[in-house]
């Protein structure tokens, strides 16, 4: 010990907390962000958290010309539940996630963001496409599929005689390719474990039972807001026959099928993922977005 | 029996991590591959015996059954999709569980990986 030390290498990646108003109630939200550029938001799977982009966000390859922000739902991650929580069943719905999404943006003062999600968060961009479409710039879906069938029950999930973390993991650790490296594979179920109880059930409720509308994905106008479809090979949930089932419904989408990737694949094989995204983030920066309305300054 | 079956005893007795996590698992359950069940029995995480069922007394808590070709790719060190994983079965069709599933979600990795270990090197 002793002598000139040095400061640990810090990763760029910034974390903050604000009050967000969501139908009411006062959110106390943990956002974080690395980068600069188009504002590029990303929303992180059932049950889960932020965390899953940590790779994109150490990537200069993407921060160099994008500002990536994420940040943990309401109840999930290190975003506390609004007051009273104790006495509610957490439940989202379509129309509470599409708020709190256009609300974080509002109040970051994102100008026409792009936003990708993964899984319930490549789902509700599919909604955010079809009735916000001039408030994105585009939309990603990692893993997100307009109409989707359950396999299990949810009761499983939150119940006192299960470890609710455990089994939550448990649940999903088959939607982790076999090829995915186990590092990234065990950080990824780790987030499930940490999860608050019940929650992934309440989430699971919008992914299953709330959020179908294949009814009117057609009406998706991607020449106002452009979409992309991008799902695993190993994905039980979101197949890739139910992703180009849904990019058939969208005229105009692109769905890519990634080989040897499940449904978390920015978090469980970041390496391989970033093949994938890279010429997608690339291709949004060359394009010019399409007109629409006046949008809130940076 | 099949030749994958043979290793799981084994397999998991030898890996000190995943007794470890089956520490409160004492049970038999029972492994369908095709129309031929097995009694896998447990105590405290070690696999004591992996046998066919002879007697129809013979039986376990629950059952998780699959065509045996479905469970030779299940075993392969890379399936396929849909093959990789119990619940990725489950959702395709390919495998079906019944009778008392509450010891199965309480401990539901480690029975994963007790199912998975055929497919270990070695």
């Amino acid at each position: 010990m002793g002598g000139l030390s040095t400061l640990p290498a810090f990763e760029p990646i910034v974390g903050r907390y604000f009050t967000l108003n969501v139908a009411g109630d006062a959110c106390r939200i943990y956002v974080e962000e690395a980068g600069s550029g188009i504002p590029l938001v990303c929303l992180h799977t059932a049950g889960a958290d932020c965390r899953q982009y940590r790779h994109l966000m150490n990537d200069p390859a993407i921060t160099d010309h994008y500002r990536v922000i994420a940040f943990d739902l309401p109840w999930h991650g290190k975003s506390t539940p609004p007051a009273g929580w104790r006495d509610r069943e957490y439940r989202l719905t379509t129309d509470l996630y599409i708020e709190t999404v256009r609300a974080f943006c509002r109040a970051l003062q994102l100008p026409r963001p792009v936003v990708m999600g993964c899984s319930m968060g490549g789902r509700v961009v599919l909604h955010l496409a079809l009735n916000h479409p001039d408030e994105f710039r585009t939309v990603i879906a990692l893993e997100g599929a307009d109409r989707l069938e359950p396999y299990y029950e949810l009761d499983w999930l939150h119940r006192p005689d299960i470890h609710g973390g455990e089994v939550c993991a448990a649940f999903v650790s088959g939607q982790v390719a076999p090829q995915s490296p186990d590092e990234h594979r065990w950080e990824t179920l780790w987030m499930y474990m940490q999860g608050g109880p019940g929650v992934f059930k309440g989430d699971l409720y919008f992914y299953w039972f709330d959020g179908h509308f294949d009814d009117r994905s057609p009406r998706i106008d991607t020449t106002r807001c452009p979409v992309y479809l991008l799902s695993g090979e190993y994905d039980s949930s979101c197949t890739p026959e139910r992703t180009q089932a849904t990019a058939s419904r969208i005229r105009g989408a692109k769905a890519i099928v990634m080989p040897g990737i499940g449904h978390f694949p920015m978090s469980e094989n970041p390496a391989l993922f970033r093949t994938h995204i890279l010429p997608v983030l690339d291709e949004i920066r060359r394009v010019s977005p399409p007109s629409g309305p006046a949008r809130p300054r940076a | 029996m099949t030749p994958s079956l043979y290793k799981i005893r084994e397999r998991v007795n030898g890996n000190a991590a995943l007794v470890r996590h089956g520490r409160d698992v004492s049970l038999a359950f029972l492994l369908g591959v095709g129309d031929q069940d097995y009694v896998v029995t447990i105590e405290r995480g070690r696999v004591t015996a992996v046998e066919p069922r002879r007697l129809a007394t013979m039986t376990g808590r629950f059952t998780i059954r699959a065509a045996k070709p479905a469970w030779e790719e299940f075993w392969k060190p890379v399936p396929k999709r849909d093959h990789h994983d119990l619940f990725s079965m489950l959702a395709a069709g390919i495998a079906k569980i019944d009778g008392d599933l509450l010891p199965l979600m309480q401990n539901l990795q480690y029975f994963k990986d007790v199912l998975a270990t055929p497919r270990w090197e070695g």
